[in-house]
């Protein structure tokens, strides 16, 4: 191998297509009809989707009865599944906002596809507290409105702050999301010959015409939302942690909880991104658009947040030892050596072993082993939340009110479920919108941009 | 051809250095109203425009400042004003606590704004009738062409001094744009009958919905089920004791709260000797002691105490209450009377509770204290 030349800076999109295959490439999936696998795919989420339905009806006829929930473990897995959802949420916006600010061109082929799940993920995550509140119709009296009680909500509470973050998010998310299909929405109406789509697309693209007086406003909007994105990423799992950090449970009442949280949730949201985009480059056949490099960059960062993840829990051990609280470290102990030791250490291995794996190139850069090692991140990050939420809770201050928590069927029938609503929403996407930004990839090819730099 | 408006002159270039060249060309020629065309921005194109920094910012900082100071009034108003209510002790209006509500409500303002703001003020969308729009120009800058196009309005504008411009600068197609006459001569009504239709649709479609949902699916199952549980109600037959009784006697040797046996029936004085008052005079206690002596006494004994009540002549009318041997008497004494009754007065043991007997009797002792009142209590 030839030494690397940092003269020059290193496309992110290989060989130096034409921009029109460009277009036509990342447009094919919209023109052609969809083909078995697709099929195959979209039938197994669909089953997923009917555990979903199955589940929530039972839910909603019999009530939250119907969950394993008991008397201390209040909190199960709808509050566990709700956080493990808005953490992987959390990818699309980091690498859609914070990575514009870095200036990280390698953004540009996954942007699109992670913000895309970022709102599929809020959207799964938004429906948990909705069906915890048990009378699910009633959801109006999580805002400030005005009623016939003359009462208004508890500003002070952080599960009203969790209302108004993930609704923000989500909508901010959106919003950021439309904006920056707009121009692909002007390429589509222009491309298409089908009256139909045509005129679909002309509504969604609201006209635009590719004017550089528009392109001059357009990216200064662009740069303002990341630069609101940014730290409303940030306060959004901040939020969800302050829901267990507010309250005085042992095990959750710790200050570490924000900025482990925040780790935690790019960490698992990085996993599924990736995880989700190897199998789209493969069929999709855009892996000189989403390159090796760019998944071994995303692989660095799961290193990075895994360790920090790893730090936050030898962190916890050490402060419930050094604050000499006994009820502090009898939870901790209890943790790794009590009742659910099973899931603390699938949680320890799956978080804090397996993304070791990643300092070695060979498996950064190998993409089988990768996918299963985000796998299994995936599987550890859903059991941290169950190890936080249920242990935390089951073995409380009072030994007489412990109780062991067992999940019913319907859980699990609401867990795969949520599965098969994110994947649906998944694989409708890739078929309806174009999951690779034509407009922002186009800019960043070699040769997109004039040579000269005289200002 | 001839009878349609010119809207500008297009050329078409195959490189982005060309674009930047053919802009800042023409800008430097001075035309002011030309427009450039790229399938995604160029860099350098600004400066070659010479467009100025867009003020979108401005619209976030006005918007966001505007939308936090109206998170906070309005929690402050809710919290601190309407309805205050203490939350684990801290003050109504906690700032500190509505920080996080307040930069959410800010960025959502600030976003929302800025996006709205860009699409409808700063580019007049939507618009789809614009005279580009369905072009062969447009079709070739939306994929991988670059475009620039002077406008027929243009106070320099002369066509065949454009072109000319255009071909020196080495443009590979040239095409004059005009406007559609068709888009011209639409009229836009607003008030179409299909539109109206669809409007009134809607409408009634919605409140049947409406209606619906919350005066009939609401009170059926399994929504109602919070509203209409099982209950045992009063002399109700009992699905779950043996014995068929939904009350139940008071388990053997217990005695509820507040209701102790009497012990004194038929010696009054026995208790006037025995019994104390343990409810101390105090202004709740008075308060408690005036509502029911107005309630269950004053009918006969009148408001004062006097005996000369509104029930006078049809009932034997009772002595008054500031009698000597009234006030020489116990407290205790007058517990016994309230709770026996005495001759023909009945017994007001089951309207009043002990603590409200003691409670009456405190008040009885103000209004004799007020009918012979001291020298010395006149200040
Ligand atoms: C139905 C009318 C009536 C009501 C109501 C009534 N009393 Fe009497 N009360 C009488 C009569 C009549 C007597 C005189 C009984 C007698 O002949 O000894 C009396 C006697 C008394 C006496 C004894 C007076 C004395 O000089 O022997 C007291 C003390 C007294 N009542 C207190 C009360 C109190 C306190 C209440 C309110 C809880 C009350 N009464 C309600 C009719 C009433």
């Amino acid at each position: 191998m030839s030494a690397v030349d940092y003269s020059h800076e290193i496309s992110v999109v290989e060989g130096k297509p034409a921009l029109r295959e460009l277009d036509d490439l990342i447009i094919k999936p919209l023109e052609t009809k969809p083909n078995k696998n697709f099929l195959i795919a979209l039938s197994i989420t669909l089953g997923m989707l009917g555990f979903f339905v199955i589940g929530l009806g039972l839910t909603f006829y019999y009530g939250i009865g119907m969950w394993g929930n008991n008397n201390p473990v209040g909190w199960a897995f709808d509050i566990v599944n709700f956080v493990f959802w808005v953490g992987i949420g959390h990818a699309g916006t980091l690498i859609s906002a914070i990575l514009f600010l870095f200036r990280q061109k390698w953004r540009t082929g996954i942007a699109r596809f992670a913000e895309g799940m970022t709102i599929f993920a809020v959207m799964t995550a938004a429906l948990f507290p909705l069906i915890h509140i048990g009378r699910f119709w009633l959801p109006l009296y999580l805002m400030p409105y005005p009623n016939q009680h003359s009462l208004w909500v508890n500003f002070t509470s952080p599960l009203l702050w969790d209302v108004f973050a993930v609704s923000t998010y989500f909508t901010v998310s959106l919003i950021f999301w439309y904006v920056g299909l707009i121009p692909d929405f002007a390429i589509l109406r222009e491309k298409t010959e089908n009256k139909i789509k045509k005129t679909i697309y002309s509504i969604f693209s609201l006209g635009w015409r590719f004017s550089n007086r528009h392109w001059q406003h357009y990216e200064m909007v662009y740069l303002i939302l990341a630069g609101f994105a940014t730290p409303l990423v940030l306060s959004v799992h901040t939020i969800v942690s302050f829901d267990f950090a507010v309250s005085i449970l042992p095990g959750w009442h710790t200050t570490i909880f924000p900025p482990y949280f925040v780790a935690g949730a790019v960490f698992s949201g990085f996993a599924m991104v990736q995880n989700v985009l190897i199998i789209v480059r493969k069929i999709f056949h855009y892996e000189h658009i989403i390159t090796l490099d760019t998944l071994e960059k995303m692989n660095k960062i799961m290193l990075l947040t895994g360790s920090l993840v790893g730090y936050a829990y030898g962190m916890e051990f050490f402060i419930a030892w050094y604050s000499g609280n006994p009820i502090e470290q009898f939870t901790f102990i209890n943790r790794a050596f009590g009742p659910y030791a099973w899931a603390y250490w699938i949680m320890l291995t799956c978080n804090v072993v397996s993304p070791q794996l990643f300092w070695f190139k060979k498996i950064r850069r190998s993409i089988p082993i990768m996918f299963i090692v985000a796998v299994f991140v995936n599987v550890g990050m859903w059991f941290e939340r169950f190890v936080i939420v249920v242990t935390s809770l089951a073995n409380d201050f009072l030994p007489s009110s412990w109780a062991y928590y067992k999940p019913t069927y319907v859980d699990f029938m609401i867990l795969i479920g949520s599965f098969g609503f994110f994947f649906t929403f998944i694989l409708l996407f890739t078929k309806a919108l174009p999951v690779v930004s034509m407009a922002e990839v186009k800019a960043v090819v070699d040769g997109a941009q004039p040579s000269h730099h005289d200002h | 051809m001839s009878d349609k408006i010119l809207y500008g002159y297009s050329a078409i270039f195959d490189k982005p250095d060309d674009i930047i060249k053919a802009a800042k060309t023409v800008a430097e020629h001075g035309y002011k109203k030309y427009d450039v065309n790229t399938p995604y921005p160029i860099h350098g194109m600004n400066n070659a425009m010479k467009l100025k920094p867009s003020k979108l910012g401005y619209i976030s900082l006005i918007v966001g400042l505007s939308g936090a100071l109206a998170a906070i009034l309005t929690m402050w108003w809710m919290s601190a004003v309407d309805y205050p209510i203490v939350y684990g002790g801290k003050p109504f209006f906690s700032f500190p606590a509505y920080i996080p509500v307040v930069f959410e409500v800010t960025v959502l303002s600030a976003s929302i704004a800025t996006v709205l703001a860009m699409l409808f003020i700063f580019f007049k969308f939507p618009n789809n009738s614009h005279p580009l729009q369905g072009t062969e120009y447009l079709k070739k800058v939306s994929s991988d062409k670059y475009g620039i196009i002077i406008l027929a309005d243009d106070e320099k504008y002369n066509e065949n001094e454009v072109k000319n411009l255009f071909q020196s600068l080495n443009a590979s197609e040239l095409e004059p744009i005009y406007w559609d006459n068709d888009e011209i001569n639409h009229k836009h009504k607003i008030f179409e009958p299909k539109f109206i239709l669809f409007l009134v649709v809607v409408a009634i479609l919605n409140s049947g919905a409406v209606y619906f949902v919350y005066n009939k699916l609401l009170f059926m199952v399994p929504f109602n089920w919070m509203m209409e549980q099982e209950r045992q109600n009063v002399q109700q037959k009992s699905l779950i004791f043996s014995d068929g009784f939904g009350m139940r006697t008071p388990v053997e040797g217990t005695i509820a709260r507040g209701h102790l046996p009497y012990q004194f029936y038929g010696k009054p004085d026995l208790a006037g000797e025995k019994l104390i008052n343990p409810i101390p005079v105090s202004k709740s206690s008075l308060k408690l002691g005036q509502e029911k002596y107005d309630t269950y006494c004053s009918p006969c004994h009148d408001y004062h105490g006097t005996g000369q009540s509104r029930l006078n002549g049809q009932f034997p009318n009772p002595p008054s209450l500031h009698s000597e041997k009234l006030r020489s008497w116990s407290d205790g004494r007058i517990f016994a009377v309230i709770t026996e009754g005495q001759n023909v007065m009945p017994s007001y043991s089951t309207q009043l509770t002990e603590d409200e007997r003691w409670a009456v009797i405190n008040y009885i002792r103000v209004l004799q204290r007020a009918m012979n009142a001291k020298e010395s209590d006149i200040k």
